[in-house]
């Protein structure tokens, strides 16, 4: 097996060893040398001792979705010894600690062992258990160094960057490194023909995780509460908010907060608060996942009603119920869309990447204060969770915070007529007024009762549809409000076109290139946000088979589709992907030649690829 | 119609206080509660209250959750925003609210069966939190509007008017709000607005978590012989262990923010028990347990904090009110996210 700069290294490890750093150095260190990189983690839902993966895929191409398949096991942990060693492609490379033999059970004859007897190197050259225990990981990626030609003062530079300050830790660490490094070089086929050579492919693009940079987009967009309960895998969210509050909202000359943040009793105390705030007009915030979205359920028709804006990060991990907590899905689309009892319909934003993380972490409450509604950020692990290479964050110098409709004591003092849910604008919004605006004018009671338009208890009919057809037109004006599809047409007329969204996109991009070269031309859609626009009814339209790509069992977003874009549902054939590992190119590409090759439109029984 | 508003006339000679406010500034529309219903007498307690501390109305925001008692706000403070949210979850939005603006008074307003049955978590952790806020139950141990069932709070043996008997163990609201850290404690008795007042006006000039627990009969479906929550039975057994005075020292000129009526109004407790300590919070507790076990309900301010602090204290926001806080304040601009994607790459 050769490749330059196109292969898939995976490291096999027990959580709690500290190979973490170790890995994350390996795959800064290839980005360094101007090459693409995107790497995952994939874990249990567990701290210590259990069977942790890290997998990095080296693209110059640029194809940053999981590939699929190993060509490089880095093994370091026997529990797992046989599972990794058969997910090996043939004719793969296999690095182990050759400290101990190995392992008998090993019966592939087409791979390439490569022995570093990382164990004894570290003992001779570390007293403290710990450290011997820690450099092993440092000592891999020394050898990995040599393999694969990595650039040793990349590496080292990276080392001293992270142990700025600390310069006593910076040695050891070098030490380690020299240490994989020179035994690999003095015992094994250095470089490997699977190496890196220096290319320009990165670019300015950064590496970054997705929950920092939505946690980012929600100091941009103004946020000052936040209100969580712990959940994988949104707890990150929060956590990087008070990192990043502790950078940028404190205020310098009080050294006081600019900022709160409150670890909730559950979920429903989240949205409340949330809630709570986002009706006295401060900017707020909830991150949870499919459980928390479930609880929040009654709270949400509560805020859909009463109109009050409220933003709901969803990093969507695989349900129903515990289902697999560390591992990523689209699943929760129908859940959000419809939260709650009665007829209900929310916003969603669909961000592809940490990038549009940040993007629409910002957009979320200007939109909820826009629209006076919950907004949904629908991520899920595989963006929150890892780091992506994805294009610098921007921001326009001259934004300002898009208040919404607020009605303010000048207003009111020149007589302004206020009716909290009158539609004086035609377009379903209504002015608001916060809590203790005007002493004698401006006050309304907020209720998740029936209500008519000057905020009155009311059980009359026809007040009640009137309001309800206005929160219709609501929605229709957040068509307009919210991020449009981006299409990427085929270079040849096609009647097949493909729809998707999220975290799909770097897979999608890549399938669309591996299609292209297998002679399948497709028209590509991907939705960012709901209500649909209607350009994504007619690009449906327009095809004769829509392909619709999603991480779920139940075809949620083609089922959403149908009922919200008029559009027929035999046109939608789904494409499904829900076993817990973030969709790979070769899947979408395989599944849709397989489906064009075997069936007619419609026939059911074919419409679903496992 | 299931919504009237009071007229607005102003009877010519009706008092007005320091802000120039009359009763009926401080008044909300008309009760749609069972005539003579304890949670009436409640409402009018804080009208009276809101009145003789000078604060401006629309300077407090009422909050309440589901039920009899979460429709008093209705009722009084008409001019205030009021937020009836929903079932037993009032107190993470009042907590939401007081994040959001500092500066406002906040009254939650709940019973018995959205404190101490559904809403008993939110209970427990926004008066552990501290939030600034006036938390009043008001408490007649049985749900109204569905019709009189048992609530979390009646006590063992009680009868129902029916006649069926409460076999489970009643929620001591008084007891947990000590144990989890409400900084002021009272119990009030709607039938006694001579001490129900002072209980709430000290309860606004509280600086953190105050919480009232005020038995309320319930006239339709709880005010029978053999309640331990009907008028009878509390006149019976009230035992009151303190009286509030207010000390008020010269006023400012304006005096038209309630900080200002905080600062102006000082309450001071005295004892109606001789040795009974209001700061003393564990000899608080034992005095509750021993004389709740002899069957007397304990009336009065129970338990004050000497030292209350509240949640923006804990969590060291700025003193402005954070709904306030303009763009400039609150985006790291354009060169600070420059910086962050060097520190990526």
């Amino acid at each position: 097996m050769s490749g330059v700069n196109d292969f898939v290294v995976q490291f096999a490890t027990v959580n709690g060893s500290g190979s973490a750093s170790a890995n994350r150095l390996f795959a800064r260190s290839v980005l360094r040398m101007g090459v693409p990189v995107s790497a995952r983690n994939i874990f249990p839902s567990n701290i210590q001792g259990m069977p942790t993966w890290f997998e990095v895929r080296v693209s110059e191409a640029g194809y940053l979705g999981c590939r699929g398949g190993v060509d490089l096991l880095v093994a370091m942990n026997p529990e797992t010894w046989d599972h990794d060693v058969a997910g090996l492609a043939a004719g793969g490379y296999l690095l182990f600690d050759s400290t101990k033999p190995l392992p008998r059970s090993t019966q592939r004859d087409d791979l390439t062992i490569l022995g570093v007897p990382l164990t004894a190197l570290c003992n001779e050259a570390f007293d403290d258990p710990r450290q011997r225990q820690l450099f092993r990981n440092i000592a891999y990626v020394g050898a990995l160094s040599a393999l694969l030609d990595l650039d040793v003062a990349a590496l080292e530079g990276l080392l001293s960057e992270q142990f700025r300050g600390k310069a006593s830790l910076v040695a050891p660490n070098v030490r380690a490194l020299q240490l994989g490094r020179e035994y690999a070089l003095a015992h094994l086929p250095c470089p490997l023909p699977l190496r890196v050579a220096r290319a320009d492919a990165v670019g300015d693009r950064v590496l970054l995780e997705g929950n920092t940079a939505a946690a980012l987009g929600c100091v941009y967009g103004g946020a000052t509460v936040a209100a969580w309960y712990p959940i994988t895998p949104s707890s990150g969210i929060p956590d990087a908010f008070g990192r990043l509050c502790r950078r940028y909202r404190v205020d310098p000359a009080t050294k006081k907060h600019r900022y709160a943040i409150v670890q909730a009793e559950d979920e429903l105390a989240s949205l409340g608060i949330v809630i709570g705030a986002g009706w006295s007009g401060a900017r707020a915030f909830t991150a949870t996942s499919g459980p928390g979205i479930s609880l929040m359920q009654e709270f949400l028709g509560l805020a859909y009603f009463a109109e009050i804006p409220a933003v709901i990060f969803d990093v969507q991990r695989a349900g129903p119920s515990t289902g697999m907590p560390t591992r990523t899905q689209q699943c929760d689309v129908l859940a959000c869309a419809y939260a709650s009892h009665g007829d209900t319909k929310h916003v969603l934003l669909f961000p592809e990447d940490p990038h549009e993380a940040f993007e629409f972490g910002a957009l979320a409450f200007d939109l909820a204060d826009r629209l006076q509604t919950p907004v949904f950020v629908m991520m899920d692990l595989d963006i929150g969770m890892n780091e992506w290479l994805s294009a610098p964050l921007t921001w326009d110098g001259c934004r300002r915070f898009d208040r919404g409709k607020v009605m303010t004591a000048e207003a009111l003092d020149k007589g302004a007529r206020f009716g909290r849910y009158l539609d004086v604008d035609g377009d379903g919004i209504p002015y608001r007024t916060y809590p203790g605006t005007h002493a004698a004018r401006g006050a309304f009671f907020t209720r998740g009762t029936s209500k008519d338009a000057m905020a009155r208890y009311t059980e009359d009919g026809a007040a009640y549809v009137e309001n309800m057809e206005r929160l219709v037109r609501k929605f229709e004006t957040a068509k307009g409000l919210v991020p449009a599809p981006v299409v990427r047409p085929a270079r040849r007329p096609t009647d097949l076109g493909v729809v998707y969204f999220g975290s799909t996109a770097p897979a999608m991009s890549e399938a669309l290139d591996l299609l292209e070269r297998r002679g399948v031309d497709l028209d590509a859609l991907r939705l960012r946000a709901f209500p649909f626009s209607d350009r994504v009814g007619e690009f449906v339209r327009a095809h004769t088979r829509v392909f619709v790509v999603e991480q779920n069992r139940d075809a949620q977003v083609r089922s959403l589709l149908a009922i919200e874009s008029g559009v027929e549902a035999e046109r939608l054939v789904p494409v499904l992907h829900y076993d817990g590992t973030p969709i790979t190119a070769r899947f979408i590409a395989d599944a849709i030649e397989h489906r064009l090759a075997a069936a007619t439109p419609g026939d059911r029984r074919q419409e679903v690829v496992r | 119609m299931t919504y009237l508003a009071k007229p607005r006339l102003h009877h010519p000679d009706a008092p007005v206080n320091a802000l120039g406010y009359t009763r009926r500034d401080y008044e909300g529309a008309v009760s749609t509660l069972c005539a003579g219903c304890g949670h009436d007498a409640i409402s009018a307690a804080i009208v009276e209250a809101c009145f003789e501390l000078d604060l401006a109305p629309h300077r407090l925001a009422k909050l309440s959750g589901i039920g009899c008692s979460s429709k008093m706000p209705t009722y009084f403070l008409g001019a205030s925003h009021g937020f009836n949210s929903v079932h037993g979850r009032m107190p993470s939005v009042l907590t939401g609210a007081n994040l959001a603006n500092r500066s406002l008074l906040y009254l939650g307003i709940s019973g018995d069966g959205d404190s101490a049955s559904i809403g008993l978590g939110q209970f427990a952790h926004s008066l552990r939190r501290g939030v600034h806020m006036m938390y009043l139950v008001a408490n007649n141990g049985v749900y109204g509007l569905t019709r009189g069932q048992f609530s979390a709070t009646a006590d063992r043996g009680s009868p129902s008017r029916r006649g069926a008997v409460n076999t489970d163990e009643p929620v001591d609201l008084i007891g947990l709000a000590l144990l989890l850290g409400a900084t002021f404690v009272a119990r009030g008795f709607s039938g006694d607005r001579e001490q129900l007042v002072p209980i709430i006006k000290a309860a606004l000039l509280h600086p953190g978590a105050a919480f009232i627990d005020c038995i309320s009969p319930c006239v339709a479906f709880n005010n029978h012989e053999g309640s331990t929550k009907s008028f009878d039975y509390v006149r019976g057994h009230d035992h009151a262990v303190t009286r509030i005075e207010f000390d008020r020292p010269p006023r400012t000129a304006d005096g038209a923010e309630p900080d200002g009526g905080n600062g102006a109004l000082v309450a001071r407790v005295e004892p109606l028990v001789p040795g009974y300590d209001v700061h003393d919070r564990l000899a608080v507790m034992d005095y509750l347990a021993r004389h709740g076990a002899e069957g007397a309900t304990v009336t009065g301010l129970l338990y004050v904090a000497p030292d209350a602090q509240d949640l923006h204290a804990h969590l060291e926001t700025v003193d402005e009110p954070l709904n306030g806080l303009r763009d400039d304040a609150l985006c790291p601009g354009t060169a600070a996210l420059e910086e962050f994607n060097a520190s990526l790459r």
